[in-house]
């Protein structure tokens, strides 16, 4: 029997709540499946299973805010795939009898094929890769179901207010305004399954941001560099690139500016790891942290993991998608968990440099301006020059200020073979 | 007798040929599944249709019945676009579209074709009715069976002719029976004529059995219409051999009736008729047999090897496609 | 009236100017039904057109209708334009023979070599305590058939243009008139001519889409004007053609409301408004906030007494009712 615990799911989580169950006992999980939904001070996260076999049973219910690490369901091992298939259902006979493809008869989950002569369903459905959830009969009009899932709404807990209770595309539209409200990270009431009103989950959120802010400045001795980096090249190479390529094929210049921050953490791996305890922990890998605005106020750094060894086009899919998961306020566990170093890109507000915040346990913080002409000299002459303000902030109990300055060195040294990149 | 009038009569004999040898024909295709649904077979009437139709000019108006193989042919849609018809190829004169019961042909006027008894009638009337107006010169002939005299739509159709004394001539073909129903389980007054008469429209019998009676009555009925003389029916009393359709086990007609009207072949009547005067011998006899069924190898090789209509174009025709 | 312009019309002068316009323009077109010459037609149509152009041309027929429809498709095919009136849809049911399975039917049959240039007008519908067998809305069944285009005409312009666009047409075309519609006054008509295959929206709005044709304009109109007063806003969408229906825009409009109630004064059994909903549930599913909704005459032969026809016709306030019945307004 294995434990499955309220999982941290960022460095401010202290607790979470679990929202809704997408397994019951008796479902069979593999490793990576998601299982539940768990509302953390910040978001509504998917959580996984990082077990396989079979749900045996559920600890905690939905509505119920538990501190991280508590147990919230067991797992058992699965049956050997003799016993499984023994209470599975049999297989349909040959010939006129077979029902192949039946659809399913009411709204729940069917079996891939459904043989006539059973008498009941099979405890487990046999062969189903992820398990269905159970969706209680709720009436949902079809513009409200579609714009539920364009938004990320779980309609099942929407409240409906059509005739006969029947979900609109009103009520799903104020389910998706408070769907970014937090609890309060400090002194929690007592959990609730609805949704507070927008105003108070944005209030929410800024305090939970605030402490983490103010937990950095306490806690890491901020040093900042910066640097002027041309851009010339990289834009140059980028142009290039993009005109030969359908727009869904295009890379953002971003792309560029991430990549180039992740390999440079090879030549300067004290930028790269978590402080904790006194003690510096180099990371495994390169999982970049990449700070997203939410719609209302507030920041977040979900992480693209391994990001020194995607290509180009990849990194740009994982951004692409991280983006999305983010708008809709549906997080995966994966995303908020192991950081290893965050970049934050503010280029698009305009300002010519950042001048950051470390997100805890991390010990870099990345950030890049806006890629402007300045004037530029080479070779004794002036010209101007695309360029961008590259800047790290570190934590000078692990790096100083020359090593900064090396990490910083690194990026521009890449940006101007953009297409090692 | 005339060198052109035996030609004339030769010609009667040939075009009732046809007409029996073709009917043949599709029996022998249907039998073997390659004419399908419903068919309604002339024989034992040809002397009708083809009496009938030498006294009008290609301007005229021809309405028929679902029974039209015969008039079809006659007016001068040719065997092959018929039978291509009755195989459901698209090299039919209506495309394959219409089968046994409809035959159409613009060039030779002949509008159909028509499964509904006594549905042809008011079409008749209307035709002539544009005649009244555009003075082209057409007279407008509607076949029917006696059936559709017991449609409302006959005697509608019979008044408005008369009040508007349009330039139709109504022949009835009555064979004694509509599918299993005899005239007189179906009427209560059976004198045709004497129906037809109580409209104020001028209306005689003639035998339908012979060709060359009909088409001397015929004519004389042309001719008092084109002269203006509003609307004529025409009974031509006929017999057909064989049962309605194809389907009809022909169980309400007894054997001897039908051998009794044997007798009178209308082909065989007048092939003793033409022997007798001197018209006709074996050879020449031959001579017209061979070229009748030449001309219908011909079609049913013609058909046989005609095309299906793209599925695609299943709507096309549904309305016009060019502004005339 | 010499020199004075009206400065309203009646929906029957309307029709009655495009018969005449007709009538001017080609010698083709001629007008055949019962009492439409002496009598000046039965709902006062074609009053004074038997002395403008004739009893050639304006022709009374005998109590005949299959055979004087059946002589209009046949005048058709010998190269005339008749337009053959038939005095209500009532009576249409004699000549359905001649409409269905020979005018819609011929050109198709005939693998393209007919065509039947018909124009058919009948009077339809109830509401004047006729009964029974006198108020009939049958339009769903003209429209069921391949090979006709049927029209709708519900405003004046509608009322003077559709016929030109209709003789125009070489393919028979049935139009209905809507008997409580012949008195209404309104605008007099603008220039034609008007194009016989789109619907058009009387009313804009943005909470529910009114689906309706010939009467139902009417009532949809005075339902939306009372909705209005209730803050919700709805759109008026005239069918005017029911053979071929305006599919796109009907769908348009119900893509932006998101709801609708189609009025339809047929029985709502197997009837045109049943296809008009699945023709928005096929199209517009995932934009349906709510369930269409029909608002259609009572299941029952209309009854004589002026309270009980009142209730089995679709009446505003039953439209109203429906719509709040999707959700919208008070509670």
């Amino acid at each position: 029997m294995k434990a499955m615990r309220m999982p941290s799911l960022g460095a401010d989580m202290t607790a979470g709540t679990l929202l809704e169950w997408h397994v019951e006992p008796g479902d069979r999980v593999r490793r990576g499946d998601i299982v539940a939904t768990v509302d953390t001070s910040k978001a509504e996260i998917e959580i996984e299973t990082f077990d396989g076999g079979v749900i045996d049973e559920i600890l905690v219910e939905p509505g119920t805010k538990v501190p991280v690490g508590t147990e919230i369901a067991r797992i058992r091992e699965a049956e050997s795939e003799a016993a499984e298939a023994a209470r599975a259902t049999p297989p349909p006979p040959a010939g006129e009898n077979a029902a192949p493809a039946q659809p399913p008869l009411t709204g729940e989950s069917a079996a891939p094929t459904r043989s006539p002569s059973l008498a009941e369903p099979s405890p487990s459905a046999a062969a189903a890769p992820a398990p269905s959830p159970h969706v209680h009969r709720v009436r949902v009009s079809p513009l409200a179901r579609r714009i539920a899932a364009e938004r990320g709404v779980d309609v099942a807990a929407v409240t409906g207010t059509g005739p006969g209770d029947t979900i609109t595309r009103a009520d799903v539209e104020r389910a998706a305004q408070a769907a970014f409200a937090a609890a309060p990270a400090q002194a929690p009431p007592p959990a609730l399954a609805e949704h507070r009103p927008a105003a108070d989950r944005h209030a929410s959120l800024r305090a939970a941001i605030g402490a983490l802010m103010a937990r950095s400045k306490r806690e890491i001795p901020h040093y900042h560099v910066a640097q002027v980096v041309d851009m010339s090249a990289a834009r140059t190479w980028l142009d290039a690139y993009n005109a030969a390529r359908p727009p869904r094929e295009r890379l953002l210049l971003a792309v560029l500016l991430l990549k180039a921050a992740a390999l440079a953490t090879h030549d300067v791996p004290e930028i790269n790891g978590t402080f904790d305890n006194g003690v510096f922990a180099p990371a495994d890998g390169v999982h970049l942290g990449v700070a997203v605005s939410l719609r209302g106020g507030g920041v977040i750094a979900p992480a693209i993991h391994d990001a020194d060894g995607l290509s180009l086009t990849d990194l740009m899919q994982a951004l692409r998608e991280l983006t999305g998961r983010v708008r809709r306020g549906v997080l995966r566990s994966s995303d908020v968990e192991g950081g290893s170093i965050t970049v934050t890109s503010l280029g698009d507000q305009g300002v010519d440099a950042v001048y950051g915040v470390i997100f805890p346990p991390q010990v870099g913080l990345v950030g890049f301006g806006r890629v402007a002409e300045r004037p530029w000299a080479a070779g004794g002459m002036v010209g101007a020059r695309p360029t961008v303000i590259a800047s790290l902030a570190a934590d000078h109990r692990v790096s100083d200020g020359h090593r900064g300055g090396l990490y910083l060195a690194s990026i521009d040294r890449h940006l101007q073979e953009p297409e090692q990149l | 007798m005339t060198a052109a009038d035996r030609e004339q009569r030769l010609h009667l004999l040939s075009e009732m040929l046809r007409i029996r040898r073709l009917e043949e024909r599709c029996i022998e295709l249907y039998s073997s599944a390659e004419i399908r649904g419903f068919m309604h077979v002339y024989i034992g009437e040809e002397g009708v249709a083809v009496g009938a139709l030498q006294a009008l000019t290609p301007d005229d108006n021809v309405v028929a019945t679902y029974r039209e193989h015969g008039h079809a042919l006659v007016r001068g849609i040719p065997a092959r676009s018929i039978m291509a018809e009755m195989l459901g190829r698209m090299e039919g004169c209506s495309r394959g579209r219409g089968g046994s019961m409809h035959l159409f042909d613009a060039g030779t006027r002949f509008f159909g074709g028509n499964a509904i008894v006594a549905g042809g009638l008011p079409l008749a009337v209307g035709l002539a009715l544009a005649e009244h107006f555009r003075r082209e010169g057409r007279v407008t002939v509607c076949f029917f069976g006696e059936g559709a005299i017991a449609e409302g739509e006959f005697h509608e159709s019979m008044n408005l002719a008369a009040l508007w004394q349009l330039p139709v001539l109504f022949l009835c073909e009555n064979n004694l029976y509509a599918m299993g129903t005899a005239l007189e389980r179906s009427e209560s007054q059976t004198d045709l004529p004497l129906k037809a008469a109580s409209y104020e429209v001028p209306a005689w019998s003639v035998d339908g059995m012979d060709v060359e009676a009909v088409q001397q009555s015929v004519r004389r009925a042309i001719e008092m219409i084109r002269g203006g003389g509003g609307p004529c029916f025409l009974e031509a009393r006929t017999y057909r051999f064989r049962a309605h359709s194809m389907y009809d086990p022909d169980l309400y007609r007894g054997k001897d009736e039908i051998a009794a009207w044997r007798e009178r072949d209308p082909i065989d009547s007048f092939v003793a008729r033409l022997r007798t005067d001197g018209d006709l011998d074996d050879p020449a006899l031959g001579l017209i047999e061979a070229a009748v069924a030449e001309e219908l190898d011909d079609a049913v090789a013609f058909a046989r090897a005609g095309t299906l209509e793209p599925v695609e174009q299943l709507a096309r025709f549904l309305y016009t496609e060019a502004v005339p | 009236m010499s020199g004075a312009v009206a400065s309203t019309v009646t929906f029957r002068e309307a029709l009655r100017e495009g018969l005449r316009a007709a009538m001017a323009a080609d010698e083709r077109v001629f007008l055949m039904g019962e009492d439409v010459g002496r009598y000046g037609g039965s709902f006062g149509v074609s009053r004074g057109l038997l002395d403008e152009f004739g009893p050639q041309r304006i022709r009374d027929a005998p109590l005949s209708e299959s055979a004087f429809v059946g002589a209009g498709v046949g005048a058709a095919l010998g190269g005339m334009r008749p337009i053959v009136e038939i005095m209500t849809v009532n009576f249409s049911l004699l000549a359905l023979d001649q409409i269905v399975n020979t005018a819609a039917s011929l050109s198709h049959m005939s693998g393209g070599q007919f065509h039947v240039p018909l124009v058919i007008r009948m009077t339809t519908g109830a509401g004047r305590q006729l009964a029974a067998q006198h108020s009939h809305s049958l339009e769903c069944w003209y429209a069921h058939v391949p090979g006709l285009r049927v029209l709708a005409p519900a405003t004046i312009d509608d009322a003077r243009w559709m016929l030109a666009g209709a003789l125009a047409d070489p393919d028979p075309v049935v139009i209905f008139e809507h008997g409580s519609l012949y008195a209404r006054e309104g605008e007099p008509p603008g220039p034609g001519p008007v194009d016989l295959a789109h619907a058009e929206v009387r009313r804009a709005g943005s909470d529910v889409t009114l689906i309706a044709y010939c009467n139902g304009v009417r009532i949809a109109l005075a339902a939306a004007e009372t909705l209005a007063g209730e803050g919700i806003s709805a759109e008026v969408l005239d069918l005017r053609v029911l053979r071929p229906l305006d599919a796109d825009a009907i769908l348009a409009s119900v893509e932006r409301t998101h709801r609708c109630v189609v009025v339809d004064e047929g029985w709502r059994s197997v009837g045109l408004a049943a296809e008009v909903s699945a023709l928005i549930m096929e199209g517009a599913f995932y934009d349906l906030d709510a369930p269409v909704a029909r608002v259609c005459s009572a299941e029952v032969p209309m009854p004589y007494a002026k309270h009980l026809e009142d209730a089995a016709l679709p009446q505003p306030e039953r439209v109203v009712s429906a719509v709040r019945g999707l959700g919208l307004g008070p509670r």
